[in-house]
């Protein structure tokens, strides 16, 4: 997995390449955590995101605990249909924002 | 400093470059510990040795296996923590090391690989039907799950086990039919799709045939007749008993079913609906002598187990063994089954299978006070739980009526199934009875009230209400054992024809004779269930035990509501009626007296004169009223009601009591009027031009509201 962070139209996006399982959802939740600690609007960019496992989902549910808390915003952009349809059957998709890609995904932010 | 160092939590031993120390015996089974160790603990009573074996996901061999030393035993417990696993790709079991003595009850065989009988998932048959390897040297793996979930406020619903109305359902054979229209078939995720059928049809509560993990290719044959597989449909035959069955969520093949049943559990809550579990705690999927090596019987075949003198296995269950649970440690895993099915996973309540042998001692003799059956009454954890027993088992013992209730188990009334078919056929000499079976069986149930009665006409052993009106004799050959399997005392008549016909005549008898049964169903006292589809009309062509078919015998077909579009717009009506009128749902037994000095009793009976029930043999009406003032105790005013059942094959013209007060007959439902006259909207009753007397028709049932 890597995580590269960038701006763009004065939107943070967070950009994972690889897979989200046990092994590497513990450096990707300090990262997501730290970056909504700076900007509680976030982009999580999935689009060379190959799967997001349990653990992985789990962290997306603490940040979004988290930023609810702190009335931000995290969108998802460019999950895979096999992703969705995973968080949709387990009832994660119901605390998330699912753009297809980053110029919509910004427009929500904005 | 306080540090978070925990001197407990540090490794003692290395074994293959896996660090691990002595463990906490309970709690039972694997847990994830805050410092990053697993602790496994299993018991055994006669083993003289264990080791743990570790798997990573999937792979075909294990990377370590790791004996217990003698000093992380505690009493008869191995435990053991094991550090720097990764649990999200963990697969673990136990190799048990002891006698193989089966003349004194023991079977260990310290090659074989057994599942924790404690563990919250199991790996091996993530995907329904998808072809297993069958040279696995562990084909059902014990995992670890994630216990975190996200309820949002979720809680058991504790609905009045009086207001409730019960709907039998299969998991897969509820949307697993192209027609169910859903996204993933068969799974849980897809019971959320038809929320919105369920609510509109009314029902409050689902009852889920078995969830636990099973092995559908168990005993999977070759129908003779198509060649397609016959397997474990139904899943009465546990393997795990902690474990949601993966092949029902769309999400097994990624180790996610307890998420996907939890968030189906939470959203089936949230619209009102409760979940009872359909749960088999009389046998396991282990078989008799020859069966395999799984989980009980390497761990602890003598505690586990019922057995004879000589070491085989008793037959209760009819199915092979017959699980020992009124052995105190057996009894205590169910209890700590049920718990955490309660509080891990909000269910509502428990319908335990063949639930006679839960009173049986450990060499099969029926007991007076059963330990199990006392200690689930009495339980902290369960006391909001419904808790349901099929009181009878295949060892002969019949307990409807009987069962040891403690004040709060509810039963399966066999009875009440057996003569209301017969009464619908129009079998004489019944009369009598029928006034007891509608009053909530007080004869049964004298002392429990009528809540004890879980009232059903049709349930997943059986025909459908549908075959019931059109098949005299079962048809099982599909089944592939010469029509033998399955019961013969199906008290069905099929109103002319055998299957189906042409004949519009029979065919309108035959929707007539569902409405009858369907109302009977609802209008009686104590929880009515219906079977799955029985709103629409499904049929099984007259098989009568389902429970090897993974095909359109056993699959809703949803267009069905389309097709009978007046039962289902019946049943929905009839279940409103029943929601509408808290006189049919009463919580104590009627006095049969006028306790609320109104001029009218709580309950009174009629025929075609009012107020002379004919009670002879030969009789075939019966007619009763429930006094509005007297509903539920007398503490709430609702309307009185007049039902009357005339199962001669002619009309027949019923003299109606009189009430007093100013109010008037209006007629809510005439089984015996075409669609669109049959029933009205609650609420919407029409009145009646002569309020002395009605001509009812044959074979059928009319309902009056007095308003």
């Amino acid at each position: 997995m890597k995580i590269t962070i960038s701006t763009v139209d004065e939107v943070m996006v967070l950009s994972v390449k690889g897979s989200i399982d046990s092994q590497t959802a513990p450096e990707f939740q300090t990262a997501i955590l730290a970056q909504i600690e700076t900007d509680n609007n976030l982009i999580l960019d999935l689009r060379e995101n190959e799967f997001i496992s349990s653990a992985g989902l789990r962290v997306l549910l603490i940040v979004y605990r988290s930023s609810k808390i702190t009335s931000g915003k995290l969108v998802l952009v460019g999950a895979s249909e096999e992703i969705r349809e995973v968080m949709h059957n387990t009832g994660f998709s119901k605390f998330f924002t699912f753009a297809d890609t980053l110029e919509e995904g910004i427009k929500i932010i904005k | 400093m306080i540090t978070d160092i925990r001197i407990d939590l540090s490794p003692t031993h290395e074994h293959q470059g896996i660090k691990y120390r002595r463990g906490t015996a309970l709690p039972f089974g694997s847990s994830v510990l805050s410092g990053g160790g697993i602790n496994f603990s299993v018991f055994s009573s006669t083993s003289i040795g264990c080791t743990l074996v570790l798997f990573e996901k999937n792979a075909p061999e294990p990377f370590a296996e790791i004996p217990f030393p003698d000093e992380f035993e505690i009493g008869d417990v191995y435990c053991m923590i094991v550090f720097g696993l990764d649990f999200d790709n963990l697969e673990y079991g136990y190799k048990m090391d002891g006698p193989f003595r089966p003349e004194e009850g023991h079977r260990f065989d310290k090659t074989k690989i057994l599942s924790d009988p404690y563990s919250r998932a199991l790996g091996g048959r993530d995907v329904w039907m998808a072809d297993p390897n069958w040279d696995n040297i562990y084909p059902h793996r014990s995992r670890i799950i994630y216990q975190d979930f996200d309820w949002e406020g979720d809680h058991p619903l504790e609905t009045p086990i009086e207001d409730l109305i019960i709907y039998e359902a299969h998991v897969r054979a509820f949307t697993k039919d192209k027609s169910s229209g859903v996204k993933a078939p068969g799974t849980f995720s897809a019971i959320r799709e038809k929320i919105p059928h369920l609510k509109k049809l009314g029902i409050n509560c689902i009852e889920l045939m078995p969830i636990y993990e099973f092995d559908e290719w168990e005993h999977s044959k070759e129908n003779p007749e198509t060649g397609e597989t016959l397997v474990n449909f139904w899943g009465y035959s546990t393997i795990n008993f902690f474990a949601p069955k993966a092949g029902y969520a769309a999400t097994g093949k990624f180790g996610m079913q307890v998420d996907e049943l939890k968030t189906l559990i939470k959203d089936l809550h949230r619209n009102g609906i409760e979940v009872l579990l359909d749960v088999v705690f009389n046998h396991t999927a282990e078989g008799n002598e020859r069966g395999p090596y799984i989980s009980f019987r390497g761990l602890d075949n003598k505690v586990y187990y019922m057995l004879t003198p000589e070491g085989y296995y008793f037959n209760f269950s009819g199915t092979g063994n017959t699980l020992n649970c009124n052995h105190p440690r057996v009894r205590n895993m169910v209890l700590d089954c049920l718990r955490y099915w309660a509080a891990e996973f909000h269910i509502d309540g428990f319908r335990f299978d063949l639930a006679a042998i839960l009173g049986r001692d450990q060499s099969g003799v029926p007991l007076n006070n059963p330990p199990l059956v006392e200690s689930l009454a009495y339980d902290p954890i369960l006391s909001s739980c419904k808790l349901i027993a099929e009181a009878w088992d295949a060892g002969g013992l019949y307990q409807v009526g009987s069962f040891p209730a403690y004040g709060r188990w509810g039963e399966w009334n066999g009875k009440y199934r057996d003569s209301i078919r017969k009464v619908l056929k129009s079998e004489k000499g019944l009369i009598g009875e029928l006034s007891q079976r509608i009053q909530g069986s007080p004869d049964l149930y004298f002392y429990r009230g009528p809540t004890a009665s879980i009232n059903f006409i049709t349930c997943h052993d059986g025909f459908t209400m549908m075959d019931m009106v059109s098949y005299n004799e079962k048809h099982n050959e599909a089944n592939g054992e010469d029509n033998n399997d399955g019961a013969n005392d199906n008290n069905s008549w099929n109103c002319g024809v055998e299957g189906p016909t042409d004949d519009p005549a029979i065919n309108f008898l035959r929707r007539q004779q569902v409405k009858n049964a369907l109302t009977i169903l609802m209008v009686s006292q104590g929880v009515p269930m219906l079977l799955m589809g029985d709103e629409m009309g499904r049929t099984k062509h007259g098989n009568n035990n389902t429970y090897c078919h993974d095909n359109e015998l056993n699959w809703l077909n949803w267009d069905l509501l389309e097709e009978n579009a007046d039962l289902f717009n019946y049943t929905q009506r009839i279940i409103q009626f029943r929601k509408a009128h808290p006189v049919l749902r009463s919580k104590e037994h009627f006095q049969h007296r006028d306790y609320k000095e109104v001029g009218l009793s709580d309950i009174s009976f009629h025929g075609t004169s009012a107020w002379r029930p004919d009670w002879t043999d030969d009789s075939l009406v019966f007619a009763y009223m429930l006094s509005g003032d007297h509903a539920k105790g007398g503490t709430i005013k609702d309307d009185t009601l007049y039902i009357a059942i005339n199962m001669y094959w002619d009309g027949l013209e019923f003299e109606l009591p009189q009430v007093p007060g100013d109010k008037q007959w209006h007629i809510f439902a005439n089984t015996s009027m075409p669609a669109g006259k049959d029933i009205s909207e609650v609420g919407a009753e029409i009145l009646l031009e002569d309020q002395h007397k009605i001509v009812i028709g044959g074979r059928s049932i009319v309902i009056l509201v007095n308003k």
